[in-house]
């Protein structure tokens, strides 16, 4: 038993039972931003896979890996995908270490 | 050799899932029962010998299937039934069918008629196999259409489907029909590729694959081709097995209900198809042939006994795994089915 179950992802339009409007008006964004645009439906998966990791979100993930292989991806270009949100994270934390440095050297002799 | 699950299981698996049945799709979206009519692809499968155990393959095709294969006079009997009815394609399917010891005295008596369409459905490596020499030059000679399978620009994915070292063998026959003329648009020699996804999910779409894969094979590898067709894996067979052991199964089915398309279900194969079983009996599709769906015409069950006037307008055999051809874009050994 874990703490996700995975059946839930496809209960997820439940949220709407007590704020009908609020998920409305979340699902219709949700379907354009995932439309063919500017961006491909290919790439907009691609992002959301990254981006799915980089929150850590196991429902994304699931249904995020999907669609990249419905829309065409490779595992290669996949698994490049989860390195681009790991750097992007990694980089985030390490940037932060100038602040690190910066405040121990205000409060340091 | 581990056989392929029993026919029977297949159906139970398919009869027991919790999807609606294909003809109750049918009915909730206002569409009658399938009816086929005049014949104009008339698709021979000529056996089930191949030098490839692909892991999805619906026809349990292997080189094990020494038996199961078209004898001449089987093919006569298809010459005969060709010469009354005339089809625009004739598909000749497998296996690997060129290995078929009569596949090029079939293919030349074909050419012989006239049909306008010849196609071969073609695994690529076949026509890298020494004993199969000259055989290239002889579809090019014979203005034969190969539809090649190929399911992924990268090595890793066609050969997790197809087996270790296809895709680079795949590179190597492309090369081979490239330089016949086969994928140069002013050749009149038409390669096209199909594609079918490599796990449990839907086809990506047949236009941006098709444009994928172009770009991507000509970069990486120098090697083109003149269209792409996408095909949905049906929940039979190899495939069917994967679903089992993997676990995936009901998800599968799930999926490809959820994905039901009424605008698919106009331009499915089997309304002008004919479909001939190695041994001659007939068929409304390929898949029905694996399942061992004979046409629902009694008086008109093989090749031998084929009866024109009660064929056209004959009910067409359905059962779950159908809903694979009208998932998304739609799926047929042409391609999709929706615009």
């Amino acid at each position: 038993m874990t703490y996700y179950d995975p059946a839930d992802l496809g209960k997820f339009g439940d949220i709407g039972k007590d704020a009908p409007e609020l998920a409305k008006a979340f699902f219709d964004y949700y379907g354009k931003v995932f439309a063919e645009g500017e961006l491909t439906k290919r790439e907009k998966n691609l992002i959301a896979l990254a981006v799915a990791h980089a929150v850590q979100c196991p429902y994304c993930i699931d249904a995020y890996t999907g669609a990249s292989l419905e829309s065409g991806c490779s595992r290669g270009e996949m698994t490049e995908a989860v390195h681009v949100a790991a750097a992007i994270k990694g980089g985030a934390a390490l940037v932060h270490g100038i602040q690190m440095r910066k405040h121990a050297d205000r409060i340091s002799m | 050799m581990k056989p392929t699950m029993p026919v029977a299981d297949q159906h139970r698996l398919l009869s027991d899932s919790a999807v609606a049945s294909f003809d109750g799709h049918l009915a909730r979206a206002g569409l009658p029962p399938l009816t086929a009519g005049p014949t104009r692809v008339f698709q021979v499968n000529v056996g089930k010998l191949c030098n490839q155990r692909c892991h999805h393959c619906h026809v349990d095709a292997g080189p094990h299937q020494v038996e199961a294969n078209m004898a001449w006079p089987t093919f006569e009997a298809c010459l005969a039934v060709i010469r009354e009815l005339k089809p625009t394609t004739v598909d000749i399917t497998g296996g690997a069918p060129e290995l078929n010891p009569h596949f090029r005295r079939f293919v030349a008596a074909l050419r012989a008629l006239d049909v306008p369409e010849i196609i071969d459905r073609c695994n690529l490596t076949v026509l890298m196999i020494p004993a199969q020499s000259g055989l290239a030059s002889f579809l090019a000679e014979h203005r034969v259409r190969i539809v090649a399978s190929l399911p992924a620009v990268n090595p890793s994915q066609t050969d997790a489907q197809r087996g270790d070292g296809v895709f680079a063998r795949s590179i190597a026959a492309m090369r081979v029909l490239n330089d016949l003329g086969y994928g140069r648009p002013d050749s009149g020699l038409v390669l096209t590729l199909m594609s079918n996804p490599v796990g449990a999910f839907l086809p990506s779409g047949q236009s941006s694959a098709e444009a994928r894969f172009r770009a991507l094979l000509q970069t990486r590898h120098g090697v083109g081709f003149n269209d792409l067709i996408e095909l949905t894996n049906m929940p039979i067979s190899r495939f069917l097995e994967f679903l089992e052991r993997s676990g995936n199964t009901a998800a599968y089915l799930a999926k490809l209900s959820g994905a039901f398309n009424p605008a698919a279900a106009a331009g499915l194969m089997c309304r002008d198809t004919l479909s001939v079983g190695w041994d001659g009996t007939l068929y409304d599709c390929d898949f029905n042939q694996m399942l061992e769906m004979p046409v629902s015409v009694e008086g008109s069950r093989t090749i031998f006994t084929y009866r024109r006037d009660i064929m056209d307008e004959r009910p067409v055999r359905t059962a779950k795994h159908c809903l694979g051809c009208t998932a998304g874009q739609g799926s047929g050994c042409a391609g999709k089915t929706a615009s």
